[in-house]
C-alpha cells in the first residue's frame, strides 16, 4: 500500500502521455514554484532539501525496501528481542510469564544434562560432517574438472540429493539402515561382512547419520566446479614451464585460488550443520539413548512437546551464539589463509 | 583441464616421434606421457563411477522397494530387480486413506498452495529490494544490507518461538497463513543473490530510461525485470524446493491432518501406519520427491546459475 502511494507521489513517467496524471500536476506545481523562486532570488540553490533529487530518491528507494523492514521488525528482529527477553521468563503458556532471571542459563549447565548431551552431539555432528562433507565435495568437483565426457550426467548424479527433501531423504535412508532388508546390510552380506544394527547402536548412529548428510554435498560440489573452472589457465601454464609436478600446482595454485569458496562453503556447511532438525527427528526420534539428540531436536521438544517457551529461548540463544562464535572464528582464521586476488586481506 | 594440457602435449610428441622413429604404434602403446594420461583417465571414470553409484545407490533402492509386490517386501535376499513390478503402488499409496486421516491429495494441494505462493511472493519481494540496494542511493545503504546479510547467520530456532506467539496470537494457528504471508517480506539470501545479479546489468539501460521520465519502478518492471529472468528463474526453483520440503515450519504451525503438508505426511507416515508397509512409504516418498527431481531436471541451468552467481571474491 505505502509503496503504491510513495510511487504515486515520484512517479514521473507519464510526462510526456496524455491524459490526466497527478505527476502532472505535481510537475506543474513544481515547475510554478520553481521558476518563482529562481524569478526571485535569482539563486538555483534555494531548492530547499525537501524537493532535492537525492531526498526524492532516497524516498523511492526506501519505498523499495519497505518489505524487508516490515517483515524484518515482524519477523525477525522483533522476535530475536523477544525471545532473548523471554530467555529469563519461565512460561508454559498457561500462567502468564515469570521472571526467572539466569536460571535457564544455569539450569544448562548444571542441572539439564540433556543440554550438555545435545550440545556434545551436535559439536561433534558439525566438527566430523563438515570437513570430510568438504573434502569429498572438492574432490568430486576435481573429477569433474578433469574434462570428462557426460559431465551433465555425473555433475546430476552428485547433484540430486540436494533436491531431495531432509524427511524424504531421511525416509530413505532409514530403509537403507533396516537390519535385516536394508541394502547396506545386504550389500555387506554380499561381499561376506556382517550387517550392524546402523541405527540403533548408540555408538553407530551418529555415524549413520553423518553418512546420510555426506550425500547431500551437492551445493558446494557446484561451488567448487564453478570455482575451478574459473581459474587463470596462465598460473598453470607457468607452472608448466616452471617443470611443477601435479601436487605442487594443486597445494600451491588451486587451493589458494579456491580459498574464497571454501571458506563460503565451511561457514554455510557449518550454519546448516548446526541447525540440523529434520534428520534425527525422522531417523532416530534423539535415540538410542539420547545420542542423536541434536540441539535442534532438544530445542523443539522442550518448546512444542513440554511448553517451556522460556527455556527454549534460551536454548535457542545458545545456538545463535555457537553459530555466531564458529562463524567469528571462521572470519578470524580466514585471514590467515583465505587468499583474495587483487585484494588486500 | 589436466587431462586436456596431457593430451596436446602427447599428440605433439607423437608427431615429433613418428619422423624420427619408425614403430608408431609402439610408441603410442608404450609412450609414457600417453600411458600416464591413459591410467589417469581410467582412474577418473572408475572414481566417478564409484562415486556415482553410491550416490545413486538410495534412489535405486527406494524405486525398487516402491515397485514390489507386497509379498516381496520382507523376502531374504531382498529382490535385487522386483518381478513383476507393481506400478499400482504408487496409485495405492496416493490413495490410501488411513481411518480419518483426509486422502493424500489433500496434503499435496496444501503443499501445492504453500509452494506456488512461496515462489511468487520471494521472487517478488526480493526482487524489490534488491532492486533498490542495486541500483539507488539513500542514507543507511550499506549498514543496512550489511544487516540483511548477517540475518542469514541467525537460526530459525532464535525467531522460531516469538513467531509462534504471533501467530498464536492471530489465531492462525493450524491454517496456512503462517506460512504464506512471511515470505512476501523478502527473503535476505535472494536479496543477496539477486543484487549481485542486477549489479551486472549495464547502468547505461536504466539512466537512458530515466532521462526519458520513466520512473525507478517502471525501470524496475520493464527493464531490471525481463533481463534478470536467468536470476529470477535460478531463484525460482531454490524457492520452490525450499518450500516443496520445508519441515520445521509446517511441523510446528500445523496440527490436524486436514492442514498438513506432504513432508508432515511423510513423517508421519511410519505412525499413522503401524506395520509400515515398506513399499507404500518408498512410493509414497517418489512421489513427493518427483516434483523436483522433474524440475531439476528440466532447468539444471537455473539450479546451477542459482548456485554460482554470487561473486565469492567479495
Amino acid at each position: 500500500m505505502a509503496f503504491a502511494v510513495f510511487t504515486l507521489f515520484f512517479d514521473n513517467s507519464c510526462v510526456n502521455r496524455p491524459g490526466f496524471c497527478f505527476n502532472k500536476l505535481w510537475l506543474r506545481f513544481k515547475a510554478k514554484k520553481e521558476s518563482y523562486s529562481v524569478a526571485t532570488t535569482g539563486l538555483a540553490s534555494s531548492k530547499s532539501f525537501w524537493q532535492s533529487r537525492r531526498f526524492r530518491d532516497a524516498m523511492v528507494a526506501y519505498a523499495f525496501i519497505l518489505p524487508w523492514v516490515i517483515g524484518f521488525i515482524l519477523f525477525v528482529g522483533g522476535p530475536i528481542v523477544a525471545s532473548f527477553v523471554l530467555s529469563f521468563f519461565r512460561w508454559k503458556m498457561i500462567a502468564p510469564p515469570r521472571f526467572y532471571g539466569l536460571t535457564h542459563y544455569i539450569n544448562m549447565v548444571t542441572t539439564d544434562e540433556l543440554f550438555r548431551t545435545s550440545i556434545w552431539v551436535t559439536f561433534k555432528f558439525v566438527l566430523i560432517s563438515v570437513p570430510i562433507g568438504q573434502v569429498l565435495a572438492l574432490g568430486l568437483a576435481l573429477l569433474l574438472n578433469q574434462r570428462v565426457l557426460l559431465l551433465g550426467f555425473w555433475r546430476s548424479a552428485f547433484y540430486l540429493p540436494a533436491v531431495v527433501s531432509g524427511v524424504a531423504g531421511s525416509v530413505i535412508w532409514v530403509w537403507m539402515y533396516h537390519v535385516e532388508l536394508g541394502i547396506v546390510n545386504n550389500g555387506l552380506a554380499l561381499m561376506g561382512l556382517e550387517g550392524r544394527n546402523w541405527l540403533f547402536d548408540r555408538e553407530l548412529v551418529l555415524g549413520s547419520l553423518i553418512v546420510k548428510s555426506l550425500w547431500n554435498i551437492g551445493i558446494p560440489m557446484v561451488i567448487y566446479l564453478a570455482a575451478l573452472q574459473g581459474l587463470p589457465q596462465q598460473l598453470y601454464e607457468a607452472a608448466d614451464i616452471d617443470g611443477a609436478g601435479e601436487g605442487s600446482k594443486f597445494f600451491s595454485i588451486t587451493l589458494p585460488m579456491l580459498s574464497p569458496a571454501i571458506f563460503f562453503n565451511v561457514v554455510m556447511g557449518i550454519i546448516a550443520a548446526v541447525q540440523t532438525f529434520a534428520e534425527p527427528y525422522v531417523m532416530t526420534g534423539g535415540g538410542p539413548d539420547n545420542a542423536t539428540l541434536f540441539l535442534g531436536l532438544h530445542l523443539y521438544q522442550n518448546a512444542f512437546h513440554y511448553l517451556k517457551m522460556g527455556y527454549a529461548s534460551a536454548m535457542a540463544w545458545i545456538m545463535f551464539l555457537l553459530i555466531f562464535g564458529l562463524t567469528v572464528f571462521q572470519f578470524g582464521l580466514a585471514s590467515r589463509w583465505v587468499y583474495y586476488e587483487g585484494g588486500t586481506r | 583441464m589436466f587431462a586436456g594440457n596431457e593430451t596436446v602435449a602427447t599428440a605433439e610428441g607423437l608427431g615429433g616421434e613418428t619422423f624420427s622413429r619408425p614403430s608408431r604404434l609402439r610408441t603410442l602403446l608404450l609412450g609414457n606421457r600417453f600411458r600416464s594420461g591413459m591410467v589417469r583417465l581410467l582412474l577418473v571414470y572408475a572414481l566417478l563411477l564409484f562415486a556415482a553409484f553410491l550416490f545413486l545407490l538410495p534412489f535405486y533402492w527406494m524405486v525398487n522397494t516402491a515397485l514390489k509386490p507386497p509379498n516381496q517386501v520382507f523376502t531374504l535376499p531382498p529382490t535385487w530387480i522386483p518381478k513383476p513390478a507393481m506400478w499400482s503402488n504408487f496409485l495405492t499409496a496416493f490413495t490410501i486413506q488411513y481411518e480419518t486421516d483426509p486422502p493424500v491429495y489433500n496434503y499435496a494441494l496444501n503443499t501445492v498452495i504453500i509452494s506456488v505462493n512461496g515462489v511468487i511472493a520471494t521472487i517478488f519481494s526480493s526482487a524489490l529490494v534488491a532492486y533498490a540496494f542495486a541500483r539507488l542511493e539513500f542514507p543507511g545503504k550499506n549498514a543496512i544490507f550489511l544487516g540483511i546479510v548477517s540475518t542469514l547467520m541467525i537460526p530459525f530456532a532464535v525467531v522460531m518461538v516469538p513467531q509462534f506467539i504471533i501467530w498464536r496470537n492471530l489465531n492462525w494457528l493450524d491454517t496456512l497463513w503462517p506460512l504464506i504471508v512471511p515470505h512476501w517480506f523478502g527473503s535476505a539470501w535472494n536479496i543477496f543473490l539477486l543484487r549481485q545479479f542486477f549489479m551486472t546489468i549495464p547502468s547505461e539501460y536504466d539512466e537512458a530510461a530515466y532521462l526519458d521520465g520513466a520512473s525507478r519502478w517502471h525501470i524496475f518492471v520493464r527493464i531490471i525485470l525481463p533481463l534478470s529472468k536467468p536470476a529470477l528463474a535460478a531463484v525460482a526453483v531454490f524457492a520452490f524446493v525450499f518450500f516443496w520440503n520445508d519441515f520445521l515450519g509446517p511441523l510446528i504451525i500445523l496440527s490436524t491432518p486436514e492442514n498438513f503438508t506432504l513432508t508432515l505426511f511423510l513423517a508421519n507416515f511410519n505412525v499413522a501406519y503401524r506395520g509400515t508397509p515398506w513399499h507404500l512409504y518408498m512410493a509414497a516418498a517418489l512421489i513427493i520427491i518427483l516434483p523436483c527431481l522433474i524440475l531439476f531436471f528440466f532447468s539444471q541451468n537455473a539450479f546451477l546459475k542459482g548456485i554460482t552467481v554470487t561473486d565469492l571474491k567479495g
